[in-house]
């Protein structure tokens, strides 16, 4: 291991023996603000989010008025990034993406998530549905900001954090895995905190 | 002193602490004795690295202070009111300690005195810690250029290594120190208080036509208003050279 | 924290880089493959606080280079980066 430097700590909250804190990471209170890029501002008059089938073909689109006026809920989870920070009772309000792909007609096994500003991830189908992932547009009772990924992002609290794309514009159905952006540069394709999974290979 | 033109890859190495001075209330210089250390250019960097017991790590970049002629390798970090790593380098860090440090690096936001001038040095608080390196460096040289420094800092005991940039300004050939003081002023003061802007540039800065070598350093937000300002004045794009420090300066 | 606040330069990238590269790349020049705009790796944005270092053009956005970094390896994922130049004696 590297040199220990006397008497540093770090600004970890909490040891890590709590159970629901993944293999390797450390509990955190803040919400560290990650990005790979600049933050877009999308006006909410330009926005959209569309399903598409691979082809890019449009299956139904959303404005910024029909996405709110969906059902929505609200969800309190765990988040775990990569980057080894774990946030315990997150609380989001945000649209399930069972009720996006209500009355969608597809064999799509994987879908591919697509941003403001280019960032892509992909995820199973079934790690969408049944009430495991949503379209999320308010984080602990506000709007979401810009730089958590406002004004929505994806939220997959079961997987690792890179896989809740923020500025999410839509989702790609696809028949087949594909990687995303953080997936082609080396990190795992499926990306489970529980079993560590966050490089390709792991 | 001497400067390797192609070495080995980096790696981590182990610095020792000699002395810790306090510059201003928030800022501290960590003076080390590096074993081989090969010699840095001014206006280079280091990565520090901390590591505690349980394996946990956190690595941040700070510029290299001292001057390439100086016998130790000195840093000066500002203590960030959120910065874990920057607390304890301010606050814990004491002499006798060891610093894990990787470097020196960066060749694209340097100055030699052979690269020629005259400079402009534009400094948001902690982003005068390279540009001070260079006026070191620029001291220590024979037959020196021009030298401006515009230096942004909130009150005037924010502002780092004051007593020596007086005294650099005082000597014969010294460089001319302009201070602006953002948040609060002394009694009786004339200098500027506000933040830098076109037309500060525009008293302060080298004409364009002197064919002025400029770095920038400091937040974000003030090396890209300042770069584009200056741009915006006449100086080349490639003559502008930019280090961010990202949202609070270090 | 503003976003783009947080936005740093190839200077940040250049102790990582270092561990790869022999020559020294904050001063190599990088030529974009999206706008065709050639600059010095130290004046294009680096995106560090990600999973990996995000170094973007600075005129177009178009990503040009990606570092991540396991236990065991580094890896340098190619974007939009044309081609890498480094000068004699840099």
């Amino acid at each position: 291991m590297a040199y220990v430097s006397r008497g540093f700590h770090g600004k970890r909250a909490k040891e890590r023996e709590d159970a629901r804190v993944p293999p390797g990471q450390y509990l955190t209170e803040d919400f560290p603000v990650l990005s790979a890029g600049p933050t877009p501002y999308t006006p909410l008059t330009d926005w959209s989010f569309t399903i598409e089938t691979e082809a890019g073909q449009e299956l139904k689109r959303w404005s910024w008025e029909a996405f709110r006026a969906l059902p929505s809920e609200e969800v309190r989870v765990d988040i775990s990034c990569v980057t080894k920070w774990t946030k315990l009772d997150t609380v989001w309000e945000g649209v399930a993406i069972d009720t996006l792909l209500e009355g969608i007609e597809h064999g799509a096994t994987h879908a591919m998530a697509f941003s403001d500003g280019d960032y892509t991830t992909n995820v199973p189908l079934e790690d969408l549905l049944d009430g495991k992932a949503w379209v999320a547009f308010g984080y602990d009772g506000s709007p979401l900001e810009p730089e958590h990924g406002g004004p929505a992002r994806l939220l997959v609290p079961h997987l690792y954090f890179w896989k809740s794309a923020k500025w999410v514009r839509g989702l790609r159905l696809m028949d087949h895995d594909e990687p995303g952006f953080w997936e082609s540069y080396g990190y795992h394709i499926y990306g489970d905190p529980w079993r560590e999974q966050r490089y390709a290979g792991d | 002193m001497a400067r390797a033109a192609i070495r080995g890859r980096l790696s981590w190495t182990l610095g020792d602490v000699v002395e810790v001075i306090d510059e201003t209330p928030r800022v501290r210089s960590i003076v080390l004795d590096v074993p081989e250390w090969p010699g840095h250019r001014a206006g280079q960097h280091v990565d520090v690295r901390l590591t505690a017991e349980d394996g946990y790590q956190a690595q941040r970049s700070y510029s290299i202070a001292s001057a390439p002629e100086d016998e130790r390798l000195s840093l000066t970090v500002e203590g960030l009111p959120d910065g874990e790593v920057s607390s304890y380098l301010v606050g814990e860090l004491r002499a006798g300690d060891k610093l894990e440090l990787r470097g020196p690096v960066g060749g694209y936001f340097v100055w030699e005195s052979g690269m020629g001038g005259p400079l402009l040095l534009v400094a948001g608080g902690s982003g005068v810690v390279p540009l001070m390196s260079m006026l070191r460096h620029r001291r220590a040289s024979v037959g020196s250029v021009g030298a401006r420094l515009v230096y942004s800092s909130r009150s005037l005991e924010d502002v780092i290594y004051r007593d020596e940039l007086e005294r650099l300004a005082s000597a014969e050939g010294g460089p001319e120190i302009l201070h602006t003081l953002t948040r609060s002023q002394p009694p009786g003061w004339t200098g500027y208080a506000r933040r830098v802007d076109a037309d500060m540039l525009r008293e302060t800065a080298w004409p364009a036509s002197s064919m002025p070598s400029a770095f920038v350093c400091g937040p974000t937000p003030f090396v890209e208003s300042v770069a584009a300002a200056l741009v915006l004045l006449g100086y080349p794009p490639t003559s502008v050279k930019t280090e961010r420090f990202g949202p609070t300066g270090g | 924290m503003d976003g783009d606040a947080m936005r740093l330069d190839g200077n940040a990238m250049a102790g990582m880089l270092g561990e790869v590269f022999v020559r020294e790349m904050t001063g190599a020049r990088v030529a974009c493959g999206g706008c065709g705009a050639v600059e010095p790796v130290g004046a294009e944005h680096a995106y560090t606080q990600a999973p990996g270092v995000v170094m973007r053009c600075c005129h177009c956005d178009s990503v040009l280079l990606v570092v991540t970094q396991t236990e065991e390896t580094y890896r340098v994922g190619l974007g939009r980066a044309r081609w890498l130049e480094f000068a004699e004696g840099a």
